[in-house]
């Protein structure tokens, strides 16, 4: 009795140790057979600790009176001193004000643009002119921002085209971009002018995988082509536009800022002035780096919110996310 | 019964082919008016002004005053060092990333994709890169335009999901013959990746080719400068007259034919290499982002 006894509880005692040495047998498999890529891995897993993750942890500075030149650690703690002092700021409304509406108007005019665009092209039969448009409208995407701004400032300048074309029209000539009216048109017809093309790739590939055979049974069934571009054109296009919508709104207030920072100049502030370019101005050319840390951290928390709060409208309405 | 065009129709196709014209005139005009500004004489600019569809007097004078000035001509080779040395960094950087995160044996790989897609939507902002940068002693060097964008994880996605594609019969007829990983990745890989390789290159090296805000806020240097903070110089700040050759007054009008020439000379390397990738433009894009 004893001895089964004792060979039960050795054998339970082996089968638990085999299991423990299987589990650390798989572990160390597994690092055999990916040995090599982890090794190709460790030093992108080290760029983004070093470059993305260090400076989230660097935000802490937004709580302290952060003296130069020490680590992110050894400042005095103020709490939410930088972030009060920003929102009873006269500025805080100015920019929260001029970041909605430079982005609201780019999100209505800007958004659809790429869409008319990909759906104008679709109804294009002869081959030479779709790739005709296609190379002209893509060219602007690779024109550096400071060639983009500079040529934005000669056709805008007293002498440009639009002055010209407003002497034609017996109206004398103005210098724009001195002016805070017209900013803002200035700012989204450009960026129409630079992105549409870019940016109607993504719809004219996902249009490249639409069956040819609907178009051919709807016109069997009587169907003229603008109803074909209303009932299979664009629903296929759906899903796409759901998830460039929702990345859009995610991005909404941290585009173009370089743009901004290059177009604008005192005399506009009124109505150029961003969340982006005030934490430049603040932080790289004014040295307040707390409380342009804090200013940062305040934009950031409002993108991340409105990705959340689109992605989270749009799996509702249109049972398309992008998580 | 087989539907038959109508008058509705037609008038659609030609609203649609006018549209599309008038989209390429407006596209194509102002970079169009600028090369042919570049080249004519100082004069017929003044007399024509915006409206000038071929070059009127003749005249390099200008591309020669931009080849003899030794501050472009410095941003040029500096722009090209970053251009190849940045590209060929992000090249290594995104192929092993994509390579490692598209083996689904791998153990870990949900944990650092994850880790570089949270970056893409949240980060330290302006200021800590700033700081970091600073503290890693790369202020003023060239590794501050190097390194800190070492990785696009667009480009990481993108190309991944072109890996994840590809048969793993591929990988595993490969390891039988007893190839490692890079072998597989340099040998088997790499060689069916070239549109996706070629569109990276191009997104990279342009992106390095066109970029100033690294170096304005990191390069005090001007030894160090690409040749975007010599065009934000001369097409933003209106700093000319120090562009202008030597002791030669420079008036408004020098001034602006000389900026033409300086955009068109900035922007004919990538114009060159543009139809060469294009046809994979559609293909890359296709390919990555969006699907999972």
């Amino acid at each position: 009795m004893d001895d089964l006894n004792v060979s039960k509880l050795n054998l339970a005692d082996i089968s638990v140790k085999k299991k423990k040495k299987t589990r650390l047998q798989r572990l160390k498999r597994d690092f055999n057979r990916g040995k090599y890529v982890y090794l190709m891995l460790a030093p992108v897993v080290l760029y983004y600790l070093i470059f993305h993750y260090w400076p989230m942890i660097g935000i802490v500075i937004s709580f302290q009176d952060y003296i130069p030149g020490t680590g992110f650690f050894e400042s005095p703690w103020v709490g939410l001193k930088h972030f009060t002092e920003f929102f009873q700021s006269f500025y805080f409304w100015r920019l929260m004000k001029n970041t909605f509406l430079i982005n609201f108007w780019l999100l209505i005019f800007g958004f659809p643009a790429p869409i008319i665009l990909a759906l104008l092209l679709n109804e294009v039969r002869a081959k030479w002119f779709k790739r005709g448009v296609q190379t002209v409208t893509y060219i602007p995407h690779f024109i550096s921002i400071i060639v983009i701004v500079g040529i934005i400032k000669d056709f805008t300048a007293t002498d440009g085209m639009i002055n010209q074309l407003r002497e034609i029209l017996g109206k004398d000539s103005l210098q724009f971009l001195q002016f805070p009216e017209y900013f803002r048109t200035i700012y989204v017809t450009s960026d129409i002018w630079q992105t549409i093309g870019w940016s109607s790739i993504i719809y004219f590939a996902a249009l490249s995988a639409v069956d040819p055979n609907l178009y051919e049974a709807a016109s069997i069934d009587g169907a003229g082509r603008f109803r074909q571009m209303w009932h299979i054109t664009l629903p296929a296009l759906r899903p796409t536009i759901v998830i460039i919508l929702i990345l859009t709104i995610g991005n909404l207030l941290s585009t173009g800022f370089e743009k901004i920072l290059l177009l604008y100049q005192p005399l506009t502030y009124e109505t150029a002035d961003v969340i982006s370019t005030y934490v430049y101005r603040k932080g790289i050319e004014g040295s307040s780096f707390s409380f342009a840390t804090a200013v940062g951290l305040f934009n950031t928390v409002m993108n991340f919110a409105l990705l959340i709060a689109a992605n989270r409208i749009s799996r509702k309405i249109s049972e398309n996310s992008l998580w | 019964m087989k539907y038959k065009p109508t008058v509705i129709d037609r008038v659609f196709d030609i609203f649609v082919y006018i549209t599309l014209s008038l989209l390429m005139v407006v596209t194509f005009y102002p970079l169009y008016y600028i090369f042919v500004a570049s080249i004519s004489s100082v004069s017929e600019i003044a007399k024509h002004g915006s409206f000038m569809f071929w070059p009127k007097g003749l005249t390099f004078e200008t591309y020669q005053a931009v080849f003899q000035n030794s501050f472009i001509l410095k941003g040029f080779r500096n722009s090209i060092f970053y251009v190849v040395v940045g590209t060929s960094i992000n090249m290594i950087f995104s192929i092993f990333a994509a390579y490692a995160l598209s083996r689904k044996w791998l153990k870990g790989r949900k944990i650092i994709m994850m880790m570089i897609v949270l970056t893409m939507f949240f980060g330290g902002g302006l200021i800590p890169n700033f700081l970091i940068v600073q503290k890693l002693g790369m202020f003023n060097t060239v590794w501050a335009l190097l390194l800190p964008g070492a990785i696009s994880a667009w480009n990481v996605i993108m190309m991944r999901t072109y890996f994840l594609g590809l048969p793993d019969s591929l990988e595993e007829s490969a390891r039988i013959d007893g190839a490692n990983d890079f072998q597989i990745l340099f040998k088997v890989m790499l060689p069916l990746a070239k549109p996706i390789l070629a569109v990276m290159v191009l997104f990279y090296g342009v992106g390095h080719w066109n970029s100033w805000f690294s170096a304005s806020i990191y390069l005090q240097n001007r030894e160090l400068w690409p040749l975007q903070m010599i065009l934000r110089e001369i097409l933003i700040q209106g700093r000319v007259a120090d562009f202008g050759g030597s002791g030669a007054t420079v008036t408004h009008q020098v001034a602006k034919n000389l900026k033409y020439a300086t955009i068109i000379v900035s922007t004919i390397p990538i114009l060159l290499v543009y139809p060469f990738i294009q046809k994979y433009f559609v293909k890359g894009v296709m390919l990555g982002s969006l699907k999972e």
